[in-house]
């Protein structure tokens, strides 16, 4: 995973609540094996019509929006299915950041195992930076939002912080542990399967 | 003070420890999936690394192979691929997969139980939302993504942040229990504490309306907590459990042992806290069916579509999702439930295709034929409950209605293999998950039960079934 960088953006707004990975990633594209290439489908039923072309009425589509890192969206973000290829998708076509009231569980797991940000912000914070134009920058390491106005603080864990800044190899830190795991497995009645 | 169930299978299971910290949690079972594995695998090889415990874990095909004669080849070449990866996979990491061609190939939620690999007091995960599902045996079973996936095939741990318990109690007792069923009473608990009202939690489903319930039916319940955005879905064992598990292929040995502990140990105390808590009561509910494009916008059989201002009571960006869920439903506020007209009857999914399942559908349809405007399918979801419904004569009482009879797989649930909804089309679906294009882009989805989605097939549109003589 690669480190996380300070990030210049202007951001998309999303103005939607409850959206689920199954829009963020539609399932006739989780047959791939790799973990590369998703970004092209990317909220791909919200993005072209039947016939593939491109719908003018969503945010992505909008050129304005084309380089931007920052998604800003509604309550319960990537809800539904645990596909990490939602995540993948997010971050191939460009995005690092996104700010949501809230997130559901193992989406918010799977964005710190690939270097996205996730951050949650009061409701009132979310609809401002959604009508924010111009680039706002985020700083994970002092965990500030800059905008053209304000200055906002958000909360981040120290240690999820210190895994997305040093883009920390989660399973070579758990083997430090592998002493503990296997003193766990001698104490355990819990049967193999086969 | 006492401890909750969920507290007392975390505490058991803890390797590391640390203040406000995730924990280092010891997983006891490991799920494996042709869809969410090949590049967990990929990162195991890429880091010369190897699976830990391959005799703690079991793969098995289901989320994209056809539902259709078994003795063809698959003709999506990329699915064939992510089969092929999968066994590829498992021959290389000396895992135990339960290929295409096994008596023992179904959705892995539901042959994890059939099979006696799912128990009581344990860890599960599976890198598939609906692990919650396991959490019927009183397991703690979490659904996990990719990374968590080979980070579980690695060091058979993985860091969780702890969960706070959340207890659902469900009481009173249905008046008619074939009409009403499990999933009406986990679709209304939904549609009451919405599709994020469990995130962050472990929900410990309670009371007497969760305790007589069948396994089957324990599960349908688990299965959907994730609908409601929990971590989990728990309930405790009871003789129920440890009858259901017993004498199953890989039920173990020392089975009696385990029982004996687990009966003194697996269960909430009295002085237990729950952070959070729901009642619902079930006396007068009625079957559920979901108008929406998620499973929280479910009514009642017997009323009307709700208005965007109703449904959203003043919240305004609920208003805007029922507006937008309407209009891709193609529904208008006011219609009656029952004057809704279907195209597709769906019963399958690791929510609903278990043999129970089939048998409360089948009486729905004996001697009856579908509606000519609809077309049907039943997917069992395991061949295991595939040949136990065809020594019961079921797929002959479907055959005969007119549902195509079919493979073991998730199917239409999520429309990864060639089962999928045309646009426009509307479906009463036993599954799981009405989001948007799920079964298919375009596609219309409404939640049901398996006795709705039958009478549904039947009339042609939703109709009442606590109508029907269903004993």
């Amino acid at each position: 995973m690669e480190a996380f960088k300070p990030v210049s953006s202007i951001v998309t707004p999303l103005d939607k609540v409850n959206v689920d990975t199954d829009q963020i990633v539609p399932k006739q594209f989780l047959k791939l094996v790799q973990k590369s290439g998703f970004g092209k489908f990317l909220f791909f039923n919200w993005r072209f019509d039947e016939n593939e072309n491109k719908k003018s009425d969503f945010v992505l589509n909008d050129p304005k929006y084309k380089n931007s890192q920052i998604l800003v969206a509604g309550d319960n973000f990537g809800c539904g299915s645990s596909r990490e290829h939602a995540v993948w998708a997010l971050l191939d076509y460009g995005f690092s950041v996104i700010i949501a009231p809230s997130f559901a569980d193992i989406f918010l797991s799977n964005c710190f195992k690939n270097g996205i940000l996730p951050i949650t912000l009061d409701q009132q914070l979310v609809e401002k930076l959604q009508q924010e134009n111009g680039v706002i920058n985020v700083d994970l390491e002092n965990q500030i939002i800059k905008t053209s106005s304000e200055e906002i603080s958000f909360k981040i864990d120290s240690y999820k912080k210190k895994t997305l800044l040093e883009g920390l190899d989660d399973i070579a830190q758990t083997f430090q542990y592998g002493d503990k795991i296997s003193e766990f497995e001698k104490e355990s009645k819990i049967p193999s399967v086969l | 003070m006492g401890k909750t169930l969920f507290e007392k299978i975390w505490e058991s299971h803890i390797v590391v420890e640390k203040q406000n910290r995730p924990s280092l949690i010891y997983i006891d079972r490991h799920l494996v999936h042709e869809v969410t594995s090949p590049q967990a695998f990929d990162g195991l090889r890429m880091n010369n690394r190897k699976v830990r415990r391959p005799d703690l874990t079991i793969a098995t095909m289901d989320h994209n192979v056809p539902t259709t004669d078994r003795s063809l080849p698959i003709l999506d070449q990329t699915s064939s691929v992510q089969i092929q990866t999968l066994e590829k996979n498992c021959k290389d990491f000396g895992i135990k997969l339960f290929d295409i061609n096994s008596p023992n190939q179904g959705i892995v939620h539901v042959i994890g139980p059939q099979l006696g690999i799912t128990l009581p007091g344990t860890t599960i995960v599976c890198g598939d939302s609906h692990t919650s599902t396991h959490g019927a045996f009183g397991a703690l079973a979490l659904g996990i993504g990719t990374s968590d996936v080979e980070h579980v095939l690695a060091s058979q741990t993985m860091w969780l942040e702890k969960p706070t318990p959340f207890e659902i109690r469900v009481e009173g007792k249905r008046k008619n229990p074939h009409a009403v069923t499990a999933k009406d009473i986990v679709l209304s608990i939904i549609k009451n504490i919405g599709t994020g009202g469990g995130t962050g939690t472990v929900i410990e489903y309670r009371g007497e309306g969760i305790t007589d319930l069948s396994m089957e039916q324990r599960m349908t319940i688990c299965n959907m907590s994730i609908e409601a955005g929990a971590r989990a879905g728990l309930i405790a064992p009871d003789e129920k459990t440890f009858d259901y598990l017993r004498d199953r292929e890989y039920t173990p040995k020392n089975y009696e042992t385990l029982v004996d502990s687990w009966k003194a140990h697996l269960n909430t105390d009295n002085d237990a806290k729950f952070e959070k808590q729901f009642t619902l009561h079930i006396d007068d509910i009625a079957p559920q069916v979901s108008w929406g494009t998620n499973p929280g916008m479910t009514c009642d059989v017997t009323e009307s579509i709700p208005s965007p201002d109703e449904f959203s009571k003043g919240d305004s960006n609920q208003k805007k999702g029922a507006e937008k869920a309407l209009d891709y439903m193609a529904l208008e506020p006011g219609t009656a439930i029952e004057d809704i007209k279907i195209d597709r009857v769906f019963i399958g999914s690791c929510t609903n295709a278990r043999l129970e399942d089939l048998i409360e559908a089948s009486k729905v349809i004996k001697g009856q034929k579908i509606s000519s405007n609809v077309s049907a399918m039943v997917v069992p979801g395991s061949q295991m409950v595939k040949k136990q419904a065809e020594e019961m004569g079921l797929d002959k009482i479907f055959i005969n209605a007119n549902f195509e009879w079919r493979e073991a797989g998730c199917s239409m649930c999520l429309g990864m293999n060639p089962d999928i909804l045309s646009p426009g089309e509307r479906c009463a679906s036993t599954s799981n998950r009405n989001f948007e294009g799920r079964q298919g882009t375009g596609g219309r989805t409404h939640l049901v039960s398996p006795v709705m989605a039958a009478a549904a097939a039947i009339k042609g549109h939703f109709v009442d079934v606590r109508d029907m003589d269903l004993s």
